[in-house]
């Protein structure tokens, strides 16, 4: 697909999605547009799209390994949490969060130079429950199990976003930035590297490819989408307690990037679609979501390693050769 | 000419195993060296060695008189070194265009450049022109994971020259390639070799080959070199002929 072509999709997705929660009644569109819960599950999905974008960098287009990404989003929650109640500007804290989780990032890489594959998630893995635990323990920062109360939704250039779609229609501008950032990196030169780092870091190395630096820099570009996914994260549910930056939720995501298609851009936001959406549609089933969840990881593992957007794209590609 | 690639005593061994027994020997500007030798004698590790990609017990590697011992692969590419692997090293989800690309890539302007610049980095004229002389041009949008093996084998060794590398090593660039397409190898190497002075060390099994391409010899036999010299005296050598025929 050209670049212009590309472009012109994303502008389009960008127009509806931002039409999503408008009453379009009084235009002449019979669509009463979406409520206060939909919108919220909508914005739940961006937040959850931009973490999912950084586990892709990492896992999709790198070829590393991370179990750690929930971890991000938890320090990026936690930091705009406290300092935003502290009277810092929203703006600040988001980016310290995307800044604090780069340089995390980096620490987190370093094994990556030594490690691989299942030892590399294992060494992320153990970095999630010390993360977990510090959320958990130490309380006279981060409230413990009680977690942070009220925090508020931020004011933009002095437009207050208290209102959920003002909200939603500033994590759908952001999330718009950091999806143009992230392809911009991914069909450039760097792009192009980090593919080599997957598919053959020996070659790449001995083709002058600094093989540890293009490292460092997923697992830190990667983790910054954690962290400032989790900064919108907090003012998005205005309570945040350890639970969602476990162990689980970061699994969660490594299987989001599965299921929609590592390696593919819209993976992530198909991925994270699914997480999100899903339980909401099988509320009905209770736990049984997980289940359904868990054979739907299985059957796309066995038969569509591709993911979704993976399996769309072969059948484009034959229906246009036939 | 002066020595282009300087190999000094170099040692290697592998617990108990001494794979590399002190070899030295020089490479002038615009030789083609070959290095052969029975399986197990060291070429490879000998090769791995030069190239950064072991550390050697003993020994030091210079490069245009610089020492470059141990160098990490990515910094002597750097400094004008290529190679070729004995197994096929493309990238197989990239086209072949692409593969040319990268070869190039890091060579040119800064890191923050390249992300900020054009897509192609700049090399996109230097990949067509390698494409039109390995005769690729028509797989250039083709995935390098589809392509013959012979035709990976070239774009293989069309990547090591992206780079404008001064010295390249192959690690048998010849195995596995069909007949047609070895005499085509062959002949895109020495007129690369000739135009533009590239220097070769060739490893490699295929005798007639290696005969054809290069113009002096190394043999290797348990980690040592037993013979040097053109072609034709090192095929008569009777150290070479025991050490490939055994006792």
């Amino acid at each position: 697909m050209s670049t212009s072509t590309s472009l012109l999709i994303g502008l389009l997705l960008l127009v509806l999605l931002a039409l999503a929660p408008v009453d379009l009644n009084d235009f002449g569109v019979p669509y009463p547009g979406l409520r206060r819960y939909g919108t919220y599950i909508l914005t739940l999905w961006l937040v959850t799209a931009i973490a999912a974008m950084g586990v892709n960098l990492i896992v999709g287009y790198a070829g590393q390994e991370t179990l750690a990404q929930a971890a991000f989003v938890g320090i990026g929650a936690y930091l705009t949490a406290i300092v935003t109640k502290a009277g810092v500007p929203f703006g600040v804290a988001f980016a310290a969060s995307g800044l604090l989780t780069f340089v995390i990032g980096i620490a987190l890489g370093f094994p990556a130079l030594r490690v691989q594959k299942h030892y590399l998630a294992f060494v992320t893995l153990a970095f999630t429950v010390l993360c977990w635990l510090v959320f958990r323990n130490e309380q006279w920062i981060t409230g413990g199990v009680m977690g942070i109360r009220d925090i508020e939704r931020p004011t933009f250039l002095g437009w207050p976003l208290r209102n959920h779609i003002r909200f939603y229609w500033f994590v759908l501008a952001i999330t718009a930035i950091m999806t143009f950032v992230l392809w911009w990196i991914v069909r450039s030169p760097w792009g192009r590297a980090f593919t080599a780092l997957r598919e053959n870091p020996l070659r790449a190395e001995s083709l002058g490819i600094d093989v540890r630096l293009y490292t460092l820099l997923t697992f830190a570009l990667g983790s910054a989408y954690g962290g400032m996914a989790g900064s919108l994260y907090a003012p998005l549910v205005e309570f945040i307690d350890p639970s969602p930056f476990a162990l689980g939720p970061s699994l969660l995501f490594m299987l989001m990037v599965v299921i929609g298609g590592s390696g593919t851009f819209l993976g992530p936001f198909v991925g994270a679609g699914i997480a999100v959406l899903l339980p909401e549609w099988l509320r009905a089933w209770e736990t049984w979501y997980l289940l359904i969840y868990a054979v739907l990881v299985m059957v796309m593992m066995a038969f569509f390693p591709g993911g979704i957007v993976g399996l769309l794209s072969r059948l484009v590609a034959r229906k246009a050769r036939s | 000419m002066t020595a282009l690639l300087e190999v000094r005593d170099i040692e290697k061994s592998f617990g108990g195993v001494r794979a590399v027994c002190g070899v030295s020997f020089d490479v002038r500007e615009g030789e083609i060296l070959g290095v052969i030798g029975p399986n197990g004698s060291g070429k490879s590790t000998l090769f791995n060695c030069i190239l950064g990609q072991l550390v050697p017990d003993r020994g030091t590697v210079r490069v245009n008189g610089r020492n470059v011992t141990a160098l990490r692969p990515s910094r002597l590419n750097r400094l004008g070194v290529s190679r070729t692997f004995q197994l096929l090293q493309v990238f197989p989800e990239l086209t072949a265009r692409e593969n040319l690309i990268l070869a190039g890539q890091e060579h040119r302007g800064s890191r923050l450049a390249r992300l900020f610049g054009a897509r192609d980095a700049g090399m996109g004229a230097e990949a067509d022109r390698m494409l039109d002389f390995f005769r690729l041009r028509r797989l250039e949008d083709e995935k390098a994971g589809s392509l013959s093996y012979g035709q990976q084998k070239l774009l293989d060794a069309a990547m090591a020259f992206m780079s404008g590398s001064r010295l390249v090593l192959l690690d048998e660039p010849a195995g596995g390639v069909n007949l047609t397409m070895l005499a085509d190898l062959r002949e895109r190497l020495e007129a690369i070799n000739r135009e533009t002075g590239v220097t070769f060390v060739v490893i490699e099994h295929n005798m007639e080959f290696v005969m054809a391409l290069c113009s002096r010899l190394i043999v290797l036999a348990e980690g040592r070199i037993i013979a040097e010299g053109p072609p034709a005296e090192v095929r008569r050598d009777p150290a070479v002929i025991e050490a490939y025929l055994g006792h």
